[in-house]
């Protein structure tokens, strides 16, 4: 499984990387799977709405009426039934590659299994709406589709009746069937929009939308395309002929041809084992995590932060238990929680300067509590030598980002860059732990925890709280944002860093008071 | 940004645009040989009871409730059909075909398609829905003139005489 996982995720970033030359690293539609399903489907629901004003959904008219609609709408009609079938097959590509993603990048496993879970019946939903779509077009695909499309739901025993016969000859047919196309056609788009909410339920600030300009350029695409090469309909279904050649949209079809060589109750099958294969993914094999994070409610004060900044809902904030004098408590729902540490950085109780023997923050994971990360953090600059020494923080989803390591160069590496707290670039400065310390996390808009990058960038820009201090110059404090893979391009960030680091200002620093208990490093 | 990056991004649009319009028409797919004629045996009919129906006793009507007197007890369970199907003198389909249910008391269905060469065919359809083991209940046979593509379709109405060929 890892070597499947290891494959995927280079394979992906080969193309990102080509990708990246061409997009701004959050433009990059590989980046933006999730969202540029949401946005295909708003086109496929604005243009189909329009499409059915002028459908006619008897069995006898309905061909009629698709080719009314493209032959005297001016440009409109056209192009909005060609939008509706482009983006549709786009909606299939972008779905697939999503989760053929999200597996490489194992972002699937632990408390992430629910969005998988609930993106599998989105599959079987996505193919039904394309499917009913093609049917409803009622030409020698539609027959086609009818005619295979039955006589292998025939194999299952659920219709008490034969449904491969009303397709048996133009004296058979009835438009009864046609009649649940129609109603399954705009019934499971709906169930689908629904599913799709649910799938994005534990994730606050979900991206539903890409950025502006390559949800411009991507709409502008489909309708060049819609333009040029207008979706038409093929002859009209005559099931007195048998439906020989056809032109086929593979995006949606690709399994049907399957049906000609293997019996439809083994397609079923395979079918059904492949969904289960799916469905167990998520737990195989279980993931090993850190502990949830814990609240401390002796130090925490109600503010919020780690609320706000949670990427998966996991932290509520409830009524005050402990009879202290703040309205409100952190609450972490564990059942949500990833461990990534986000909350923590956000904590305000959590800075290094804390003079507390045992610095303990109202929320932090027992696993890799803050004060551990201060004594990781002040061993590794002890040991560093030279005048241009670099503290890195950096996040375990960074490929090797131990092997920047060198006798000025210390890495402490945290489950996501949220989880450091802006206090700690200061402390560091301040400690002489170092002469500058660099941020190294995901790539922008790919943030393996999903806002941990977000967050860091705003508050080390001092636009959220809790913000870097202003004494802490800039010159000092490099940010870092790559491909997992991207050794070359961390390594170019550092090396720029550290050869600014000697015409970089100080840190101002309040005169010196010596404090015993500091001087031995609380 | 710089303008070749746009120059870029166009280029990769025009792929993925290349790709989308071409998948959704192409390659053709040769679902059947479009020279050939489809013949199809298609149709649900329901074979004889198991148990022929039996004409209750007096004692027995009286033995039953007021309300489920009738005069005749039936057994649900049908026969399965037996089907052949000769195209130009040779036995292309021959089955026993199992009433469908829960209680075995549904029509059976026969959903069969033969490719054949356009121009004349001899067909001859036979069916058995009866308790006789030797012979056929119906037997019917056509000269038929098909055309290329063309699907001509063997139907069964009991009610309408039999085998339907159109
Ligand atoms: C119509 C189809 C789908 C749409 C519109 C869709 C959309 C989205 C969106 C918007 C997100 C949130 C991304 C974020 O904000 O970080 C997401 C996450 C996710 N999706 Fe889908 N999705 C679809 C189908 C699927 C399918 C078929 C699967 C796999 C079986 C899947 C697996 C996932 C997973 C695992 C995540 C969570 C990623 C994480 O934890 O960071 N999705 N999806
Ligand atoms: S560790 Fe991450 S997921 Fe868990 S509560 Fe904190 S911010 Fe939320
Ligand atoms: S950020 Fe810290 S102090 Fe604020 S609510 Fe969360 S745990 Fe409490």
């Amino acid at each position: 499984m890892n070597l499947l996982k290891d494959f995927g995720r280079r394979l992906f970033e080969r193309v990102e990387g080509g990708f990246d030359l061409a997009f701004p690293a959050e433009w990059n539609p590989f980046r933006q799977l999730g969202a540029l399903g949401w946005f295909f489907y708003w086109i496929v629901a604005a243009s189909g709405i329009y499409l059915y004003i002028f459908f006619d959904t008897g069995l006898t008219r309905a061909y009629e009426s698709i080719e009314w609609i493209m032959n005297n709408q001016w440009y409109v009609g056209q192009v909005m039934r060609s939008l509706h079938r482009y983006a549709s097959d786009a909606l299939v590509v972008v779905v697939v590659l999503h989760l053929l993603r999200e597996f490489s990048l194992d972002r699937m496993r632990g408390t992430r299994w629910f969005a998988w879970f609930t993106g599998i019946p989105l599959l079987w939903f996505l193919y039904a709406c394309g499917i009913s779509g093609y049917w409803l077009v009622w030409d020698v695909l539609a027959q086609y589709i009818a005619i295979a499309t039955t006589e292998w739901l025939d194999t299952l025993p659920i219709f008490g009746e034969p449904t491969a016969a009303n397709f048996v000859n133009s004296a058979a047919l009835s438009g009864r069937f046609f009649s649940l196309m129609v109603f399954i056609h705009i019934a499971v788009p709906l169930i689908m929009l629904f599913l799709m909410w649910v799938h994005i339920q534990r994730y606050a600030r979900p991206r539903m939308n890409p950025p502006r300009g390559l949800a411009a350029g991507t709409l502008a695409a489909l309708v060049v395309l819609s333009l040029v090469f207008p979706a038409v309909s093929q002859a009209p279904a005559n099931l007195d002929t048998v439906p020989a050649v056809i032109g086929f949209d593979w995006f949606y079809l690709a399994i049907y041809p399957l049906l000609d060589v293997v019996p439809g109750g083994q397609l079923w099958l395979g079918l059904a084992i492949g969904t289960v294969i799916l469905a167990v993914l998520p737990w195989a094999p279980p993931l090993q995590k850190l502990a949830t994070a814990e609240v401390d409610l002796d130090n925490c004060n109600g503010c919020g932060r780690c609320a706000e900044d949670c990427p998966f809902e996991a932290i509520i904030m409830g009524p005050r238990t402990d009879g202290a004098a703040y309205d409100t408590e952190a609450v972490v729902n564990a059942s949500n929680c990833v461990s990534c540490g986000i909350c923590a950085g956000a904590c305000p109780t959590s800075t290094p300067h804390r003079r507390a023997t045992d610095l303990m923050p109202g929320i932090q994971l027992p696993g890799y509590p803050i004060a551990e990360l201060r004594d990781r953090t002040r061993a590794t600059g002890q040991a560093l030598s030279g005048d241009d020494r670099v503290m890195v923080f950096g996040c375990e989803q960074s490929r090797d980002l131990a092997k920047l390591s060198a006798p000025g160069v210390g890495v402490v590496v945290l489950p996501c860059v949220g989880m450091l707290p802006p206090s700690f670039i200061d402390w560091v400065l301040a400690r002489d732990l170092a002469d500058g310390v660099l941020v190294s996390g995901c790539a922008r808009g790919d943030c393996y925890q999903r806002l941990g990058g977000n967050w860091t960038r705003q508050r080390v820009a001092r636009q959220r709280d809790p913000y870097l201090r202003a004494r802490v110059p800039d010159e000092r404090v490099g940010l870092c944002w790559t491909p997992s893979g991207d050794r070359a391009g961390r390594q170019a960030t550092l090396d720029a860093l550290r050869s600014g680091l000697a015409t970089a200002p100080q840190l101002k620093r309040r005169a010196e008071r010596t404090r015993p208990a500091e001087a031995t490093g609380g | 940004m710089a303008s070749w990056k746009y120059l870029l991004q166009s280029v990769l649009y025009a792929a993925f645009i290349a790709l989308i319009g071409y998948f959704s028409v192409a390659p053709a797919y040769r679902h059947a040989h479009p020279e050939l004629a489809v013949i199809k045996l298609a149709f649900s009919h329901a074979a004889e009871r198991l148990e022929p129906c039996r004409k209750l006793t007096p004692e027995e009507l009286a033995q039953l409730a007021p309300n489920m007197r009738r005069p005749m007890e039936c057994e649900r369970e049908r026969l399965p059909l037996l089907v052949e199907l000769e195209i130009d003198g040779e036995l292309v389909f021959r089955a026993e075909e199992p009433p469908t249910g829960l209680w075995q008391d549904g029509a059976a269905t026969i959903y069969q398609k033969f490719q054949v060469q356009p121009g004349s065919h001899e067909l001859v359809a036979r069916l058995r829905d009866g308790r006789d083991t030797v012979g056929f209940d119906y037997e019917q046979a056509a000269s038929v003139e098909l055309a290329a593509g063309q699907n001509f379709v063997i139907g069964f109405r009991a009610a309408a005489g039999g085998f339907k060929f159109q």
